[in-house]
């Protein structure tokens, strides 16, 4: 990889409880700035555990993660994550300007910086008008661009997704996948993104990250070389039909009932 | 617009129709165990149950020729019974909320302190008030004695601070684990994690507590007021008129129903102030 490296995990395993199950065994990835990870395997393979121990919700049992050459640990009292969740996690009591400006409050910015950057934010996702609006007034699609909102308000070095389109309407999905393909290339941002959606990891990415369960290996990796930026037309082109064929194929190599989780 | 306009009217109405359903079912009650001479369970007459209007009409009587009318000195007692109460509530619900936030915190004061505080409650509070009101009448701190009301307040504290720690420890251990989750991403601080997520978790919570509280406030402090010889509230009214009870028993009714008025006027303020305070779905609002 020629470009600076933000993400780094070694010899990674984590085992839940004493002696109980293991999640994730021997994890080496490694990921550049400004690239697109989908992380994709059958429920149980750990994705989401590997996400967690990166933006460190989670501590590995061996092996050690660096992020921009610092501990998991250090990155995150460094505020260098934005992370988003299936649920949108909204605080019901704020607005939606409020909910985007808590990690600027938590940062100590100033009134008048943050009203600012919300507003940016806002165009950013495209909800202006919206910001009186309490979370529960929104859609389940609104409330989660607010979500992405705030995760990128201050602007973290990387963007940590833990299927956050999974709980949406296809056509709703569709919409966000592109959205967010804007923001990713208008803030150059680095995003790790966990989904089981196959044609949503190859969509988006410019890697796919294929895992296994029992316990949660990484397989294979899987360049994703469609032209960017990626459009509605992309989904059309008879790469991308390839690419989710590989990727597919690489699912279904690894071992697992993978159709029931498609 | 319409529609809100519509719903405040239809309160009315209902609210309408409940008092006139709660009259003609006291009324009714009265006219059938008259007309019938049933006794059971207890004689009906216009010493046990009077008229309503009788009760209502009291109200607007002077005591006695040439004087102020009954609800004068309602109004005026009710004022001061409310300041008692309010001045409790206030006590009460801070002790509450800040016994119960340790509570939360810390895990082990669960089993150390909750049975007593549980157990502070069982003390029937007609046996409390005089220590309490009588007891601490010598009390002095630092050269300044408590007024005598002060006194009554913290009766009025002690029926309010239980439901306040109870649902304080319920609310803050509500919060979405997510969104302590997200704080954490944010490496916050726990002194920002409580304040900015568990208490506003809480709210709904402490709201439902404070309803209960300042109905408790209000009768705490009205027996407070009993053992204390205070005459200026409601309680001293209710001894005054407990003598009378089988020359004027609509006197006494009507002291009730002043009491019922202030304990609910406290309950609607505790209403209004949650409306203008606590954002939440329609769905989540109790």
């Amino acid at each position: 990889m020629t470009a600076e490296t933000v993400v780094a995990a070694r010899g990674i395993s984590k085992t839940f409880g004493k002696g109980g199950v293991t999640a994730l065994q021997d994890i080496d990835m490694e990921v550049g700035r400004g690239e697109f990870i989908s992380l994709i395997g059958p429920s149980g393979c750990g994705k989401s555990t590997l996400l967690r121990l990166i933006g460190d919700l989670v501590e590995p049992s061996s092996g050690e993660i660096l992020v921009n050459g610092k501990t998991a640990h250090r990155a995150r009292l460094d505020r260098d994550y934005g992370i988003v969740f299936q649920a949108a996690v909204l605080y019901d009591w704020r607005t939606v300007a409020k909910n985007i400006a808590l990690p600027l409050e938590l940062t100590g910015w100033s009134r008048a910086k943050r009203a600012e950057r919300v507003a940016e934010m806002l165009k950013l996702v495209e909800l202006e008008g919206f910001e009186k609006h309490y979370p529960w007034q929104l859609s389940g699609g609104m409330q989660q661009r607010v979500s992405i909102a705030r995760a990128l308000s201050f602007s973290p070095d990387l963007l940590l997704m833990d299927e956050p389109f999974g709980a949406l309407d296809e056509m709703t999905r569709e919409r966000l996948n592109a959205e967010l393909l804007r923001i990713w290339a208008e803030t150059g941002s680095t995003v790790i993104f966990v989904t089981h959606s196959i044609s949503e990891a190859v969509y988006l990415s410019t890697r796919v990250v294929v895992m296994s369960p029992r316990p949660g290996r990484i397989t294979s990796v899987i360049p994703i070389d469609l032209p960017q930026p990626r459009t509605f037309e992309t989904r059309e082109e008879p790469r991308f039909f390839e690419l989710v064929t590989e990727v597919r194929e690489a699912l279904h190599a690894s071992g697992e009932l993978v159709g029931a989780d498609e | 617009m319409r529609s809100r306009i519509g719903s405040a009217a239809g309160r009315v109405a209902v609210l309408g129709l409940v008092l006139v359903g709660l009259w003609a079912l006291w009324e009714g009650y009265r006219k059938l165990w008259e007309s019938t001479g049933w006794t059971r369970p207890f004689p009906v007459n216009s010493t046990t149950m009077p008229h309503l209007h009788d009760i209502v009409g009291a109200l607007f009587d002077p005591l006695r020729e040439g004087e102020p009318l009954l609800a004068r000195y309602l109004f005026d007692a009710a004022l001061f019974t409310a300041k008692e109460a309010a001045v409790g509530f206030a006590i009460g619900a801070t002790i509450g909320f800040l016994l119960g936030a340790l509570i939360a915190r810390f895990g082990v004061l669960q089993r150390g302190v909750m049975p007593y505080v549980v157990a502070s409650q069982t003390i029937p509070i007609l046996a409390l008030a005089p220590i309490v009101v009588v007891g601490l009448g010598s009390v002095s701190v630092a050269g300044w004695t408590p007024k005598d009301w002060m006194r009554v307040s913290v009766i009025a504290a002690y029926l309010t601070f239980f439901p306040v720690t109870v649902n304080t420890v319920r609310g803050l251990r509500s919060a979405d684990p997510a969104a302590v989750e997200l704080m954490e991403s944010y490496a916050a601080r726990d002194w920002s994690i409580f304040w900015k997520l568990r208490v506003p978790a809480a709210m709904p919570y402490l709201f439902s507590a404070f309803k209960v509280a300042a109905t408790a406030s209000v009768v705490g402090a009205v027996i407070g007021e009993l053992p204390s010889s205070i005459q200026d509230g409601l309680g001293g009214w209710i001894i005054n008129f407990n003598q009378y009870y089988a020359l004027e028993p609509e006197n006494l009714w009507a002291v009730n129903l002043v009491a019922a008025l202030l304990g609910i006027s406290f309950f609607l303020l505790v209403v209004l102030v949650e409306k203008l305070v606590v954002h939440r779905p329609p769905e989540q609002l109790v």
